[in-house]
């Protein structure tokens, strides 16, 4: 377990310091996730340890927005004077998003994947 | 009543340690779990909102600040990082499948991703929103940490952005299961794809709840959309 750790929070770590050394705003943690693709890679695949202590969180992801979640109660005002503007720009966007998205996709799926799909 | 001042003493030393707030973390999100897992995932019964608003309502209840929940409630918070980092592994495990549709992938990621900002800015500015919020808003499909990065380019909130952030998720992963079955698509990596587009993490979750293969695709999505926007903004500017 202390292995897994270790491994994500190293990924993480080299992933802050490229993007810190290159002097870009891209979300390092995005680039660890890369370079644990790639160590997966060059290992031939991963531990039963690691899955274990990978899956769990992955598995608890929601538990892990809950404190931004709370944060809400933080920006109540800025969300009062503007709830209309935001909330429809929350869902309608969202919600066209989700259509063009999934659209896209299998559009371009059909193409790709022949006759299967 | 002679142990009323223990209790007191009892609250004033738990207040002071981030353990307290960290277990309130936690428990709320078990009963929210708990409740989302007894109405058999029921999107609507989403645990991020169940274990928010348990949390806000005790914040409320003892005059509790943020900042001071936060002192406990910020080694979950910090787990996002490497969480994101963890989706490496579903990656790996389904690259054929990645490999598979990768063409699907990019066109669905480029499309969906700008919609997102578009749209969400176009909607916010045609209601008459200050520019400060429409900076807040433009990154609200990616996840927190990075929407937060992002905002500050464009001159937006961060804190205000992660709630948005918040928000996206949230309204995404009680939607996508009702919106995707009435548009009658049955294709689970479409989907998981959609929703990790347009609502990051908290849609990832959800994905996770209907199947390991919308799941994956969501997770994918997730990564390749904070890249992408991320990539936008750091051209944006060079163009205003």
């Amino acid at each position: 377990m202390i292995y897994a750790i270790t491994l994500l929070f190293l990924c993480q770590l080299a992933g802050e310091v490229i993007v810190q050394a290159i002097g870009i705003t891209f979300p390092g943690p995005v680039l660890g996730m890369g370079l644990l693709f790639l160590v997966l890679f060059l290992r031939r695949g991963s531990t039963e340890a690691f899955d274990g202590v990978a899956d769990t969180l992955l598995k608890n992801l929601s538990l892990l927005f809950v404190p931004a979640a709370v944060g809400v109660v933080q920006q109540i005002d800025l969300i009062q004077e503007n709830w209309l503007a935001i909330s429809a720009a929350l869902i309608v966007s969202t919600v066209l998003t989700l259509i063009v998205t999934v659209y896209v996709f299998r559009f371009v799926a059909q193409w790709t994947r022949g006759t299967e799909a | 009543m002679t142990n009323t001042p223990d209790v007191y003493r009892i609250w004033v030393y738990l207040y002071q340690t981030p353990l307290l707030w960290l277990s309130a973390t936690l428990i709320a999100y078990a009963i929210g779990d708990a409740i989302s897992q007894a109405l058999r995932r029921h999107p609507v019964a989403n645990p991020v909102v169940i274990a928010a608003g348990l949390l806000i309502l005790l914040l409320g209840l003892t005059g509790t600040p943020y900042q001071v929940y936060f002192e406990g409630a910020q080694f979950v918070h910090f787990l996002l990082g490497p969480a994101t980092v963890a989706l490496g592994l579903p990656l790996w495990r389904n690259r054929k499948a990645v490999r598979r549709d990768l063409l699907p992938m990019c066109a669905a990621l480029i499309a969906g991703s700008l919609t997102a900002i578009i749209s969400a800015v176009g909607i916010a500015w045609i209601f008459g929103a200050p520019g400060e919020i429409l900076a807040s808003l433009a990154p609200k499909s990616v996840t927190a940490p990075i929407a937060m990065a992002l905002t500050q380019v464009l001159g937006g909130i961060p804190a205000l952005a992660a709630v948005l952030v918040v928000l996206t998720g949230i309204v995404g992963s009680v939607i996508v299961t009702p919106l995707m079955n009435a548009l009658r698509i049955r294709d689970y990596a479409a989907r998981g794809f959609a929703v990790g587009v347009a609502s990051h993490g908290i849609g990832t979750a959800r994905a996770f709840q209907v199947s390991e293969e919308a799941g994956t695709f969501a997770g994918i999505a997730m990564g390749l959309n904070g890249a992408l926007t991320s990539l936008v903004f750091l051209v944006l500017p060079l163009f205003l």
